[in-house]
Order: structure tokens, then C-alpha cells, then sequence
């Protein structure tokens, strides 16, 4: 499966606490998270979020709290997909599980807001269109594939359940 | 085999290698009042008609308790009657507290198990050489319908604390020093160990906080291996049977002499941001909060009354106290220690995590500056996105709340 959109950068060691501020966190709702997703980070990072945005994050993003509000922020605020060059781990199992694609891209992919974003979520190829720059993620192991490709550890439950 | 090995291996029924992605057998599930209502919903959806074993899961509300506005009470509400409908243990406020310290003190989390909590900080259950770690509401819901978590075995980095530790240097000192020196995502995915002669010297509070900050550090777990002490502690409250594993191999061995460490402080905006107490002396500060799953037990706050005794707080600064559970805030009470933190100008709070993620009972305004025993200060994390947390022990907490400013407690005894 192949998306596009438009890159929106952030730094290193972006926490959960700045992806979703905790006075949220009595939602479950991803739509009401999404509204304030980021806001932690930067106060008008809401606002400048456009659907099919994808997210470009140094390293050990998701760091902190185990809140799966997080990744359901990102996902309620339309953003597509979040490439990083590493993340923390419970952040990672939790975009998977939610079925939030997510690429760890080795090195970190050079972007600007705005830049034109591919990405090859069977391959793992990622290309920065408008600089013209191609790198390729760590490719998900094989079970963690399935989950992906259920769409989630509820729809892999799901399956299971119904035998 | 790494013990991290070892008991991963016990609960898939084969030998399990570091880096292998597994499906493993869960001994308690954990959901707190955020973690818990997501997973309901998860579970729902999944079709899902009952939990695995009610008596292998537990509902804990700390966070937002006593409930602090309508959502929070509803979720609780969701959480409470899911818990009867499914037989589900549930502690109440007034009978329970802070899920990490309140469970291995109930003696539901034992020694070799394998627990997975929707809270980052359920590695705090390493301190008795359990494996546990944090994951996500869907990860919860999963585990409470089948009794089964996926897991990356994770590599294994040990460190061994060697030498002695000078005064007022305890735990949190070792953690923070610890953390300072890896950095944040040191440990990524990895389990850490701590061992060595410091530690097993070390009692179970300083144990715990050491274990509750693993994940500070990036790590899945943070482990102790079985003791004397551990024995202590877990022959009173074990109610059902345990298996004892012992250490193993290590990937990685760090060691650190423990002779030199100051009082340790981490600075905004990190946990690794570490510095000794020493080169922080001049900051004033208008907070200072002791409690939490890291620092909330009967021993620190017995170390921070040590200080506090028949002395009053600076005059610019708010204290406030917090027993992680309703045991400990009895048995406070009963030693005296709640008189002698209020007789300094202390506020008591009742069991809850509270200000330590800016939930409420003590959130910090625009530019404000706090110390506390919790375990993150990351931007906001206890309020406005321009205040200040600096993390450190309670003996530091408590001398500085004395001097206004961050302080050694050498300076007010
Ligand atoms: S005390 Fe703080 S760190 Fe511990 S569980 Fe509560 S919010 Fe999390």
C-alpha cells in the first residue's frame, strides 16, 4: 500500500505528555484527542495539521506514559502515517496494535514542512519527493505483519475469536 | 539464558530467545482509570464476550481519584461496573492507592510472573524479580480476553553497583545517576538489571524506585534479582504459589561505583537531564511534591519527615505530601509522620497520582518551579508547558521545601 502527503517535522524525544497533554486524557474519543494533538509540543500544531499529513519525528519518539491516546490523537487528527528514526517502544506496539502505520527509518529522513512524502508500506521504501531523497525502513517481522494487515490487534482478536 | 529468557521462556512453554517476538501467558493484567475505559471499549469491540480469569485482572482508579470532574467519574463509574459484570479486581479509593505500589504490597504480583500493565511504569514489579511491562489499552483488552500478550524478548543490560553509598544517597540517587549517564533511550527495548553488592544492600522502597524508572531509560523492564530481602517481603503477602529464577547471562555489563555520587537532581526538560544536588543550590522553587509510584512508600516518606522534623517550610513554597496507598497514609498516621509534615506547613493528599502528571491536586502555573519524587519532567508534565519539574529523593525534596530553593539535606540538619 502506497501513501502520500505532506511532511509536518518534529524534533527528538517528543513524549506522550506533548503528543496528548494529560488534561485530555479523560477522553477516549480519537476525533476530541485529535484536536489537541501535539498541542503539548507546539500550541498551534492543531491548527496546522491538514488531513493525510505525514509525520516526520527524530529519534525515540513516543517516549513517557503507555497512553494509547497517543498514537489515537494522531491518528483522530487525519495524520496518515508517522515515520521516525526510532521509537520508544510502547508508543511503536501501540501504533501497531491500533493499526497506525508507523516507519523506522534508519538515520531519520530529511524533510521540511510542506515536502512532498511517498511511502511503500510493503517495501518500506520512503522518498522525500520534493528533495528527491529515497531511504528504506526496517521491515516489520512477520507476525507483527499479520497484525498490520488485520488492521489491528482488535481485528486480529476479532478473527480469533471467530475462530 | 538471560532471566529476562528464562521467565518469558516459562509462560510460552519453550525456550524463547532475545529478539524472537512471541506470544506469551500473562499471570495478572493491569488498567488504571485512563488505561482501563480505552481497553473496555477495545475488548468490546473485539467481540469479546468474557475476560480470561477476573482474579488475574485488576482495575486500579489513581489517577484522576478521588474523581476530579464528571469524565473522570464516569470513567471510573465504566470501570467499576465492568469489574463486577466480569469478576474483576477492583480497589476502591480508601482501600487501595497507587496501582505500582499498591499491588506488590497486596501480594498480587509474585516473583516470577509475568505481568503486563497499561502503565508505563509497570516495570516497577522488576524489583521482585517479576517480568513486567508497560503497553497499550488495546495491548490490556487483548490480554484480558485471551491471557496473552505479544513480546519482542528483549536483550538484556545489566549494571553492578559496586562500593558504598555516602549519606542521603539512596535509589532514586542510583536511577537518576544511572539514567544521566545512558541517556533516555539508553535502554531502548532492552530489560535492564541491577545488581552488585549497593544492591543488595538496598531495601524493597529503594528497590522499587530504582525498577519504576527503568522505562525512563527506554527499557521494557527493570530487574532485580532474589534476595534475602525479596524473601522478606514477599513471604508475608505471597497468597499463591511462585517460581524463583535466577540470573543469567547479560548481553551488556555496566559497572558503576557508587562511592562518588552526590544527591542526585534531573533538571527539565528530561530525566537524563542529571545533575548533582551540589551544582543546584541557587534554583528557588515554589513547589515540592512527595508521593507517586517512584517515592510514595512508608520508608520515604519516613526519610523526608527525618528531615522535615519539627521544622517549618520556607515561606515562598507549597509542600504537599502524597501516601502512595491508604496502608502507608494509615501507617503514617500512626508513626506520626502526617503531624510532623503538617506541622511544617505540609498539605496531605489523599492516595492518587495527582500532580505527578499534572491531573490535578497540585498543578504548577506558568513558570513555575517544582521538586518532587516523581519520575518525569518532561515539558507540562506536572502543568502549564513553561513550568519546571526537578526530580530527586525525599530527603532532597524535604530539605529543599525547608530552604526554598533546591537543597542537600546536610544544609538543614
Ligand atoms: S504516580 Fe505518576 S508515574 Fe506513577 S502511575 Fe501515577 S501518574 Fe504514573
Amino acid at each position: 500500500m502506497k501513501l502520500r502527503g505532506r511532511a509536518l517535522v518534529v524534533g527528538d524525544d517528543i513524549d506522550t505528555d506533548q503528543i496528548i497533554p494529560a488534561v485530555y486524557l479523560t477522553s477516549t474519543d480519537p476525533v476530541e484527542l485529535g484536536k489537541h494533538c501535539l498541542e503539548g509540543y507546539a500550541e498551534d500544531f492543531p491548527s496546522r495539521i491538514r488531513q493525510g499529513d505525514i509525520l516526520v519525528a527524530g529519534d525515540n519518539f513516543g517516549c513517557g506514559s503507555s497512553r494509547e491516546h497517543a498514537p489515537w490523537a494522531i491518528k483522530g487528527a487525519g495524520i496518515q502515517c508517522v515515520i521516525a528514526k526510532s521509537f520508544a517502544r510502547i508508543f511503536y506496539r501501540n501504533a501497531i496494535n491500533i493499526g497506525l502505520p508507523i516507519l523506522e527509518c534508519p538515520g531519520g529522513l530529511p524533510a521540511e514542512d510542506g515536502d512532498e512524502i511517498e511511502v511503500d508500506l510493503d517495501s518500506g521504501i520512503i522518498r522525500n519527493l520534493t528533495k528527491n531523497i529515497e531511504k528504506s525502513a526496517e521491515p516489520f517481522p512477520d507476525f507483527l505483519q499479520e497484525i498490520i494487515q488485520a488492521g489491528g490487534l482488535v481485528e486480529y482478536a476479532r478473527r480469533r475469536i471467530n475462530g | 539464558m538471560t532471566l529476562t529468557e528464562k521467565i518469558i521462556s516459562q509462560k510460552v512453554g519453550r525456550e524463547v530467545h532475545a529478539d524472537e517476538i512471541v506470544m506469551a501467558r500473562v499471570d495478572l493484567v493491569l488498567a488504571n482509570d485512563i488505561t482501563a475505559p480505552l481497553a473496555i471499549k477495545e475488548f468490546q469491540k473485539m467481540g469479546a464476550k468474557r475476560v480470561f480469569d477476573g482474579q488475574r485482572i485488576v482495575f486500579i482508579p489513581d489517577h484522576y481519584t478521588p474523581c476530579k470532574d464528571v469524565q473522570s467519574a464516569e470513567n471510573v463509574r465504566l470501570m467499576r461496573e465492568f469489574a463486577k459484570e466480569q469478576d474483576i479486581i477492583f480497589y476502591e479509593i480508601g482501600r487501595g492507592g497507587i496501582e505500582h505500589t499498591l499491588l506488590p504490597d497486596e501480594g498480587l504480583v509474585l516473583p516470577g510472573d509475568l505481568v503486563v500493565g497499561a502503565d508505563s511504569h509497570t516495570c516497577t514489579y522488576g524489583a521482585i524479580t517479576a517480568f513486567a511491562t508497560g503497553v497499550g489499552s488495546t495491548d490490556a483488552a487483548f490480554a484480558m480476553a485471551f491471557g496473552e500478550i505479544w513480546l519482542r524478548v528483549p536483550r538484556t543490560m545489566r549494571f553492578v553497583y559496586k562500593g558504598y553509598l555516602r549519606p542521603w544517597v539512596g535509589g532514586k540517587d542510583l536511577i537518576l545517576y544511572t539514567i544521566g549517564k545512558i541517556g533516555v533511550e539508553g535502554a531502548r527495548y532492552k530489560a535492564m538489571e541491577f545488581t552488585g553488592e549497593v544492591i543488595s544492600r538496598l531495601t524493597m522502597a529503594d528497590r522499587f524506585t530504582m525498577t519504576n524508572m527503568a522505562i525512563e531509560a527506554g527499557a521494557k523492564t527493570g530487574l532485580i534479582p532474589f534476595d534475602a530481602v525479596t524473601l522478606k517481603y514477599i513471604q508475608p503477602r505471597a497468597q499463591r504459589e511462585y517460581k524463583v529464577f535466577e540470573l543469567g547471562k547479560a548481553d551488556e555489563i555496566i559497572e558503576i561505583d557508587c562511592s562518588q555520587i552526590e544527591p542526585q537532581v534531573a533538571c527539565p526538560y528530561s530525566p537524563a537531564n542529571v545533575k548533582s544536588v551540589w551544582e543546584l543550590t541557587h534554583i528557588s522553587i515554589n513547589q515540592v511534591v512527595i508521593g507517586s509510584c517512584t517515592n510514595g512508600r512508608l520508608e520515604d516518606l519516613r526519610e523526608a519527615a527525618r528531615v522535615l522534623k519539627g521544622k517549618k517550610i520556607h515561606p515562598n513554597v507549597r509542600l504537599i505530601v502524597i501516601p502512595a496507598t491508604h496502608k502507608i497514609w494509615e501507617d503514617a498516621l500512626r508513626d506520626g509522620l502526617l503531624e510532623i509534615f503538617s506541622s511544617a506547613g505540609a498539605v496531605i493528599s489523599p492516595p492518587t497520582c495527582g500532580p505527578c502528571l499534572g491531573g490535578h491536586m497540585g498543578v504548577l502555573g506558568k513558570g513555575e518551579r517544582a521538586v518532587a519524587t516523581t519520575n518525569r519532567n518532561f515539558p507540562g508534565r506536572m502543568g502549564h508547558r513553561e513550568s519546571e519539574v526537578y526530580l530527586a529523593s525525599p530527603a532532597v525534596a524535604a530539605a529543599s521545601a525547608i530552604m526554598g530553593r533546591i537543597a542537600h539535606p546536610e544544609e538543614v540538619l
